[in-house]
């Protein structure tokens, strides 16, 4: 399910003002959509193809996140994505009902025994391609990831 | 179409793997692990893996990429990587992997690292 309310910006090397909202069954399938939906979310808004590769990248992994560790696959809850553009500013939100966690007790992936682990390096591919990531509880419950890329 | 389709062939006691579309968590993971995995049990130990049509890859690809090399490592084989592409080669430095991993830009230069 997607609303969209776009508005063009009116200064020439700035993004299209967009708000799209996408709500996500918690299925691995779902993660595809996300990313093919923020994928042409990108485009429309006019991000060069680096900076697009790097969210949609990030938006991937917190939607895979949300789906698999905080909904842990409970096809009763739903996963919100929200993709905003503003003039020079992209913002994503991803919200989960899970119980959410602690991003300081994540262990860092690039430490040396971490190094042949099979996961945990989604969060570090948040942080490297978006400018701001931040986690919190929302006050209706589960956890929401907010991240800025400025343009 | 697959998200990832994956083609053998052989040359001398190494199979190689062309990769061409994309790695990542669900379809082309799970297309990446079988294909390890019987390869394993054909006792086809030296793998080269050829990433040059691999133009997406995630966390979870990364991993299966990861699960492959202890994997073939665990039955003392051995797996390499060829033609990585800038993102690839990217997202590996950024994972500190490349220090891991045994990369080629060359095919015969990989074949004829194997032992």
């Amino acid at each position: 399910m997607s609303r969209t309310r776009t508005a063009h910006g009116k200064g020439r090397a700035s993004l299209t003002e967009e708000t799209t909202e996408l709500i996500l069954p918690s299925r691995i399938e779902a993660i595809k959509d996300a990313a093919s939906a923020a994928a042409q979310f990108i485009e429309r808004a006019g991000l060069e193809a680096d900076a697009a590769f790097g969210i949609d990248l990030a938006v991937r992994e917190a939607v895979t996140n949300a789906i698999i560790h905080g909904n842990c696959q409970d096809e009763a809850k739903t996963v919100e994505v929200r993709l905003k553009s503003s003039e020079h500013l992209i913002e994503i939100t991803v919200h989960d009902e899970g119980e959410g966690f602690d991003p300081g007790e994540v262990p860092d992936p690039t430490d040396s025994q971490n190094l042949l682990k099979a996961n945990g390096r989604g969060m570090l591919f948040m942080r490297t391609f978006m400018d701001e990531v931040e986690w919190s509880h929302h006050p209706e419950g589960g956890t929401v990831v907010r991240m800025v890329k400025r343009v | 179409m697959a998200e990832l389709s994956i083609k053998e062939r052989q040359a001398g006691d190494v199979t190689i793997l062309d990769m061409d579309g994309k790695v990542t968590i669900g379809e082309g993971s799970v297309a990446l692990r079988t294909a390890i995995r019987r390869l394993l049990e054909e006792n086809k130990k030296k793998i080269l893996l050829n990433l040059g049509k691999v133009g997406y890859i995630d966390s979870s690809g990364i991993g299966e990429l990861v699960s492959s090399y202890t994997a073939i490592n665990k039955e003392n084989g051995q797996l390499k990587l060829l033609n990585l592409t800038t993102k690839l080669k990217d997202l590996l430095g950024i994972t500190k992997l490349l220090t891991v991993f045994d990369v080629y830009e060359n095919e015969s230069d990989a074949l004829s690292s194997y032992k």
